[in-house]
């Protein structure tokens, strides 16, 4: 029991993670209808960004937790949508309105393109950083078994959830907000009516990215290693996740995160740890078979 | 989405020049926490080296380069704006064709040019593979439109079908090719049947899924796959029972005592180009006899429209799977040839890098297009190859390449598509002159 205790705080932390970088894949699935492959290595450069940040920190000195936290989250935002924008803006608005396979080619390039470069300029090897955070609170004890919660599963979860408030009330009540889900809908209407579709787009991407960057600052602190691969598992975990949820819905893409989350812990605790991937995907062709719009999404209707 | 047009005018230097400059500014953005930072261990902790010297040259080639580029395009732009003014004969299909028999020419009399250049045979015969890999992937995704992420699943089926049948039963190259073959089929209609209703970028994660759980398994269930460590001495083919080796085993022959010639190890080489060469030819020939037929044609027929092929009474699931299952069964065969020629499998031979590979291979050269399948396989896998010289730059040059021959053509290197086919002309006008 307080063994199962433990894996649901784990996999909810775990889940968290995957549900901010899903929301990235499904807001640009949803606007653009493309999946946006170097998604997931959007969120390695974060990690990494955040791995150069803290070590810098470091170097001057600067040991008050929620300021440097704060200070590795901001640099790794602005840094992070800096690149989100850069590679919406190279590799997939020039490819706007053509076939529906040449932006995804044109993804799995940048996606090659970024994990080889990150590896070139930093380095091949694992980066372990020192424990940022450390200690937890026990919360119950028994038959030997102690569950903790640790402060960076506290952190991460407490984070996810502000930064979920927030996106909801941007998505939902602000002009931009407005623009979004109209470009979403239709966006040659949209454009007639005045708005600027690409810059919608490029935020899009920019927000995205700023989300994924997040998570890859908190997995940076729960893990303390960081390689230029984990964006690609990460990834396409987190696209499991989107299209779980029901792609194109942001609540469906951190519920999708969760179960997600919750599935590999429970998996990786109980079965076996070597086919926990094997697992999310079993799932993932199992939802598509039996209910394909995902569990929030809109059943999509075609059109002759 | 809408098309627009927007009326170019001259730019003047002013304007190249903020161009410029803006591109440069993003290099910085981009290149401050990459190029211009990064992380050393020393002494088990790490630390920030600053590379601005490293960082500034990245950013004056940007600036540069984008200038010259952007310079090179508007030349390149007006001078077309100018030729497509005269309308011009669409000569692409016949130039095409001569292509075609040219390259032919020249894959076969290769060998005999480079017979002692093993390096180039080599790489000639990875060219093929992913020829043929690219030509089995364009039946699924050129001419049936369905996005396959995770073809190298197939291609291992292949390579571990022969593998194991060696090891179990001693099955040879020939014996286990056919077996091979049917057996990737037999897990394309597996995978296919329950996920061919699937919209096509549902296909493609799930298509990407199955690859990874084929590597998986292949991975951690050790008492099939001997796992990471892979299975080795997978004997070579031979040539109706001649074996390529250097000394006969008692009371058999080698090719080159049958023939009477001495030994050399070129001889295996160059066979296995060309059976390699045969291989992709009768595939070739294949797939282009099957988009005649009645289920080729209602291949393409579905990739144009789905729902009107189900208002014409079509079995679009028999039709999807019948494509996966040639599709997969061509796979197949490829891998048990790279099996026979690298003699050593393991999961690290196919993963998604390789189905990404294959998939870009058909996408490049232009969706449905034969030769365009040559020249994308020509392109990616030389590419890389005359980079080989600073190695670390290989797998950034092939992402580089992806993304702006995609910018560059859209449609692919060859996009010009045949009709499959064409009314005559009494035919077109009903029959009236």
């Amino acid at each position: 029991m307080a063994y199962a205790l433990q894996q649901l705080i784990n996999g909810l932390t775990l889940g968290a993670v995957y549900g901010l970088i899903a929301i990235g894949y499904t807001m640009v699935y949803g606007i653009i209808g493309m999946i946006n492959f170097a998604h997931g290595d959007i969120f390695m450069v974060s990690a990494f960004i955040a791995v150069t940040a803290f070590t810098l920190l470091a170097a001057f000195d600067i040991t008050s937790l929620p300021l440097a936290i704060t200070a590795v989250l901001i640099t790794a935002i602005f840094f992070t949508s800096a690149y989100g924008w850069a590679v919406e803006r190279m590799a997939y608005r020039p490819l706007r309105g053509s076939t529906r396979l040449a932006p995804l080619i044109s993804a799995i390039g940048m996606s090659i393109f970024l994990q080889n470069m990150v590896q070139l300029t930093q380095g091949a090897r694992v980066k372990p950083i020192p424990p940022v955070l450390e200690g937890g609170i026990e919360i119950w004890q028994s038959g030997g078994f102690t569950v903790q919660i640790s402060w960076t599963q506290i952190m991460i979860v407490l984070i996810t959830i502000v930064l979920m408030v927030a996106f909801t009330y941007l998505i939902t009540q602000t002009a931009f907000g407005r623009q979004q889900r109209a470009c979403e809908q239709d966006s040659t209407m949209t454009a007639l009516l005045g708005i600027n579709v690409d810059r919608t787009i490029s935020a899009t991407f920019m927000l995205g990215a700023a989300l994924a960057a997040v998570a890859g600052v908190m997995v940076t602190v729960y893990y303390g290693v960081v390689d230029f691969f984990i964006g690609f598992v990460a990834g396409i975990k987190a696209f499991t996740a989107a299209v779980l949820g029901g792609i194109g819905s942001l609540p469906g893409a951190m519920l999708g995160g969760l179960i997600i989350g919750l599935i590999e812990a429970f998996w990786a605790a109980y079965l076996s740890p070597e086919y926990k991937d094997v697992a999310t995907f079993a799932i993932l062709i199992l939802v598509l078979m039996f209910r394909p719009s995902g569990l929030l999404g809109r059943p999509e209707v075609e059109k002759v | 989405m809408s098309a627009v047009i927007i009326a170019r005018h001259a730019r003047t230097p002013a304007e190249r020049f903020k161009d410029a400059a803006w591109v440069a500014f993003v290099a910085l953005l981009l290149g401050i926490p990459m190029v211009g930072l990064t992380t050393v261990d020393q002494g088990g902790a790490l630390t920030v080296q600053t590379r601005f010297g490293m960082l500034g040259a990245f950013v004056g080639v940007s600036f540069v380069g984008r200038f010259i580029f952007r310079w090179i395009i508007d030349q390149f732009r007006n001078r077309r704006a100018a030729k497509a003014a005269v309308a011009k004969v669409d000569r692409t299909p016949q130039v095409i064709k001569l292509i075609g028999w040219v390259v032919l020419g020249a894959s076969v009399t290769m060998p005999i040019m480079f017979s002692d250049n093993r390096y180039v045979i080599d790489t000639a015969t990875t060219v093929l593979i992913y020829v043929m890999l690219g030509w089995g992937l364009n039946v699924v995704v050129g001419l049936a439109g369905l996005l396959d992420l995770g073809y190298v699943a197939f291609y291992a089926v292949g390579a571990y079908t022969y593998a194991l049948l060696f090891s179990h039963f001693g099955w040879t190259f020939w014996e286990a090719l056919p077996v091979a073959g049917a057996m990737a089929a037999t897990f394309g209609i597996l995978l296919g049947y329950p996920i061919l209703r699937l919209r096509g970028d549902y296909l493609a994660i799930v298509t990407l899924g199955f690859g990874e759980i084929i590597r998986v398994i292949l991975v951690n269930w050790t008492e099939l796959s001997n796992g990471p460590n892979g299975i080795g001495s997978i004997p070579r083919p031979t040539l109706f029972g001649l074996p390529f080796d250097r000394n006969p085993a008692e009371g058999t022959q080698t090719f080159a005592t049958f023939f009477g010639i001495e030994f050399s190890g070129m001889h295996r080489i160059i066979f296995l180009y060309y059976l390699i060469l045969v291989l992709a030819l009768l595939t070739n020939v294949f797939v282009s006899r099957l988009r005649k037929l009645p289920v080729g044609r209602a291949w393409e027929a579905l990739r144009e429209d789905e729902i009107a092929c189900k208002a014409m009474g079509m079995n679009v699931t028999n039709v999807k799977l019948s494509a996966f299952a040639i599709g997969a069964m061509l796979g197949g065969f490829a891998g048990v040839f790279f099996a026979a020629r690298q003699g050593f499998i393991s999961p690290e031979s196919f993963t998604f890098t390789e189905s990404a590979t294959i998939l870009a291979i058909v996408v490049l050269g232009g969706m449905g297009s034969q030769m365009g399948v040559v020249l994308a396989a020509l392109v990616l896998v030389l590419l890389p190859e005359l980079g080989r010289n600073f190695a670390e730059y290989r797998m950034l040059l092939f992402g580089t390449a992806m993304v702006l021959i995609m910018v560059w053509k859209p449609s692919g290197l060859l996009s010009s598509r045949e009709p499959t086919i064409r009314l005559n002309k009494a035919a077109a006008t009903g029959g009236q002159p």
